[in-house]
């Protein structure tokens, strides 16, 4: 038996020397297009910061996995009282911030505390209206009492804008984050790159890489020439129309997955003539989502019929109630009195897919009789007349959210969309846990807002990921706004 | 001279004056809430007024405009709405890069120009002159985005010799920051090496055909000496204005250039600024460069006086 004992350590010691020799490279960079603000995810809504620090560097108390799955996280396990107002989270022991502090249910009541304070500046801080309070039970236990049952808390809870900070650095994170994470922020060259470090004190399975640095390459024109020369070896969200420079050569992995970005022809429901159901309906028939997709997103984009994502479980298909149709189109106009057309504006925000699509989407509607004026806005200008002031007739832009129907429901929403049937599903799904009913609730919703064409459902955004094909375990869709590090590693 | 260098000075006063009024003024206009933009779509109307409020951005115009103005002259360039850190900071950060690449582009730019200059100018007309103009006119006429990315495929992804981008910082040691920055400079430095060689040109064949040249010959000086003594000097004057102004652009016109080599340069901060209406940086950035313009030409009017000794005695 001693024998064996030893002759397997001398096994494993030759292997783990063996392996040391021929060790895979631990490092990794990875290029994205944006740069974050600042490195506070509960304190703004740029996706540039989540995209670098989600599941790193701040963890939640449960968290989103690669298929939007809920997943435990910071809290081990979870009970729920059946009325489903109270959950009592049993959180992990020996939990450390990278700066040594312990964490415990403390920091989830400061935490949570915090974000729906009143003078909170948390982005989603609809996230947390329905908690009531937060009781610490003992240091490894923490209830939370909710106003009313809340279907989506788990997943509420795992949004990159919940992460667990600690009081003695939440005011200092948006330059120093410091979270519980497995990498721990090293350094932020502004304008150039943030690197991250394995941390050292990890509870969770230990990490592959031991230093992560996010460059940002605003242009995407430099993307390709930062393959070829190695100085980067991963873009998770990549350049659709710069494909074909990459997608044969067998250095690289194109991977092609989904995203949460329903991409609308947004419409103003309260301004005439869309008040109308009929002109909104013959714009319907009027896209010809295929060509869009093709046009402005390098024929990637999967086509929607409804607000929601094709790889959500309750997704319903509904691309073939409005067929592209330009008789039916004009037949409605008719119908509406607006036989000769009319004239109306699409703002069109800076992305591409909004530039490239408002070009199709214009020409397709003057097929009908509807003559578009474009006009390109910047971000700052649509989120300040489109979307605050309601100053627009129509708009293309991505709803990059996961599981956002109830968008529609929002009083003073910019869709100006008024419909008290669709709220009170909406208000029933948020009282609702049962994932049968959901489904029921969600499809139910589905239906109705093709029904009354509020926008016009274009396709879902693809993620197109292209990274070094030795690389391994980086998420192929983006179900939230992430760049999980936490499994990736080199093949030898 | 005194009193030309006063009137110069008071006149730089009242531009940085006048400027910081009105880029003050385009800026405050401009559409969009750098509050709204921070928080998203989700974010209710009374949280965008809430950071409004922490931010400063309700206070009335006119305190805002004498609180950054204020600062200003204590040479105080406030917070950076989205980075919350002192503008001064992120600046000095984006100059360690913008500066050094403006001074290798412009000096290389004038070493390959000027002699250019001189010598399609001597060679007026010939096929050497034909060439070298040619050349220039390419030069003009390429889109520096496009050179630049040709000069990427080469020398970063063929040749390997440098990054095919990025900045590593001068922590990183001079070398490693020099080598990313060659590839950059090379693309700014020919665009403007070919203007500034059209230019030289140009200037040196008028000063050629002046009577003091073909006295100077007349006299019996060598060919080389009069180019170089008598015609150069006082070509020089266009030469110069035109340096001036490219250096100006060299520091915060490269946005092009920064983007496709993803440099952090000025150029970047600023666009990037404006996209996220950070407005207190790009009305601080924007001051600063209206000051380095100034200095530039003040600088380049008095190398005229050095250049031309009649502009040192005029009053």
């Amino acid at each position: 038996m001693r024998l064996w004992k030893t002759i397997l350590a001398a096994t494993v010691l030759a292997l783990a020397a063996g392996s040391h020799a021929f060790a895979a490279r631990t490092d990794l960079v990875i290029g994205i297009p944006l740069e974050p603000p600042h490195l506070d995810p509960t304190a703004g809504a740029a996706a540039a910061i989540k995209e670098v620090l989600y599941a790193n560097v701040f963890e939640g108390l449960t968290r989103i996995g690669p298929n939007g799955e809920v997943l435990p996280d910071l809290a081990q396990s979870w009970t729920i009282s059946d009325d489903g107002k109270v959950y009592t989270f049993k959180l992990h022991t020996g939990v450390k911030f990278h700066d040594g502090a312990d964490f415990s249910a403390d920091d989830v009541k400061f935490s949570l505390d915090r974000a729906r304070a009143d003078n909170s500046v948390n982005a989603q801080k609809g996230l947390f209206a329905a908690i009531d309070k937060v009781d610490v039970i003992d240091p490894a236990t923490v209830k939370v009492t909710l106003k009313n049952p809340q279907g989506s808390f788990l997943y509420n809870m795992g949004w990159g804008d919940a992460v667990m900070v600690s009081p003695k650095s939440a005011d200092t994170n948006k330059e120093n984050p410091v979270g519980t994470g497995p990498f721990k922020f090293r350094n932020w060259a502004k304008g150039s790159s943030i690197t991250l470090v394995k941390a050292d004190h990890y509870w969770g399975a230990p990490v592959f890489l031991d230093k992560v640095e996010f460059r940002i390459v605003p242009d995407a024109a430099a993307y390709v020439p930062a393959l070829l020369s190695g100085d980067i070896q991963a873009f998770p969200f990549f350049d659709p129309d710069s494909l074909a420079q990459v997608k044969d050569d067998p250095r690289f992995k194109v991977v092609i997955g989904s995203t949460e970005g329903e991409t609308i022809l947004a419409i103003n429901n309260k301004k005439p003539p869309f008040d109308k159901l009929q002109v909104r309906q013959a714009i319907s028939y009027a896209l010809d989502r295929k060509a869009i997709i093709d046009g402005a997103s390098a024929g990637l984009g999967l086509p929607i019929g409804s607000h929601m994502s094709p790889a959500n479980k309750d997704y319903v298909d509904l691309t073939g109630l409005y067929p592209h149709n330009v008789d039916k189109a004009k037949e409605l106009l008719k119908e509406a009195g607006l036989e000769n057309g009319f004239k109306a504006t699409l703002k069109l925000p800076p992305p591409s897919y909004a530039r490239l699509g408002g070009e199709i989407i214009a020409s397709e509607l003057r097929d009908v009789g509807i003559n578009l004026e474009i006009i390109p806005v910047e971000w700052a200008q649509w989120l300040d007349q489109v979307f605050t002031k309601k100053d627009y007739d129509l708009t293309i832009v991505s709803h990059t959210e996961p599981n956002d129907i109830d968008i529609y429901s929002r009083k003073d929403y910019y869709f100006n969309y008024d419909n008290p049937t669709f709220d009170k599903i909406i208000a029933d799904l948020n009282l609702t846990s049962d994932e049968t009913k959901r489904k029921e609730l969600l499809g139910e919703a589905q239906k109705i807002l093709a029904d009354d064409a509020v926008v016009g459902f274009l396709y879902e955004l693809p993620k197109v990921g292209v990274w070094d094909a030795k690389l391994q375990g980086l998420w192929e869709n983006a179900p939230i706004q992430a760049n999980d590090l936490t499994k990736v590693k080199w093949s030898e | 001279m005194t009193a030309y260098l006063l009137k110069r000075l008071a006149i730089a006063i009242a531009t940085l004056v006048l400027a910081s009024m009105v880029v003050f003024a385009v800026l405050e206009i401009l559409p969009g809430d750098p509050a709204r933009l921070m928080l998203g779509m989700n974010a209710s109307a009374d949280q965008v007024e809430l950071l409004r409020n922490q931010m400063g951005l309700n206070a009335p115009l006119a305190w805002r405009y004498l609180h950054w103005a204020g600062g200003l002259l204590s040479l105080d360039f406030g917070r950076s709405y989205t980075y919350s850190v002192p503008v001064i900071d992120l600046v000095r950060e984006r100059l360690a890069v913008s500066l050094p690449l403006a001074l290798i582009a412009l000096a290389l730019s004038t070493i390959i120009a000027i002699p250019v200059g001189l010598f399609s100018a001597s060679r007026r007309g010939r096929a050497g002159d034909t060439v070298a103009m040619g050349v220039a006119q390419l030069g003009v006429a390429v889109p520096n985005f496009w050179f630049a990315l040709m000069l990427i495929y080469v020398f970063a992804v063929w040749l390997r010799l440098v990054p095919a981008g990025g900045f590593p910082g001068w922590g990183a040691g001079a070398w490693p920051a020099l080598k990313s920055l060659l590839l950059p400079a090379v693309a700014l430095a020919l665009p403007q090496a070919a203007i500034l060689a059209r230019v030289t040109r140009s200037a040196l064949i008028e000063v050629l055909n002046e009577d003091y040249i073909r006295t100077a010959r007349a006299k019996g000086l060598p060919y080389r000496a009069v180019l170089w003594r008598h015609a150069l000097r006082n070509a020089m004057i266009p030469v110069l204005t035109i340096l001036g102004l490219q250096f100006a652009f060299l520091l915060a016109g490269t946005i092009i250039i920064e983007n496709v080599f993803y440099l952090p340069g000025l150029g970047r901060l600023v666009f990037q600024a404006i996209t996220q209406r950070d407005l207190i940086v790009v009305e601080s950035v924007v001051m600063l460069l209206v000051a380095a313009v100034i200095v530039v030409n003040l600088v380049v009017d008095l190398s005229y006086a050095v250049v031309d000794p009649r502009l040192r005695t005029r009053q």
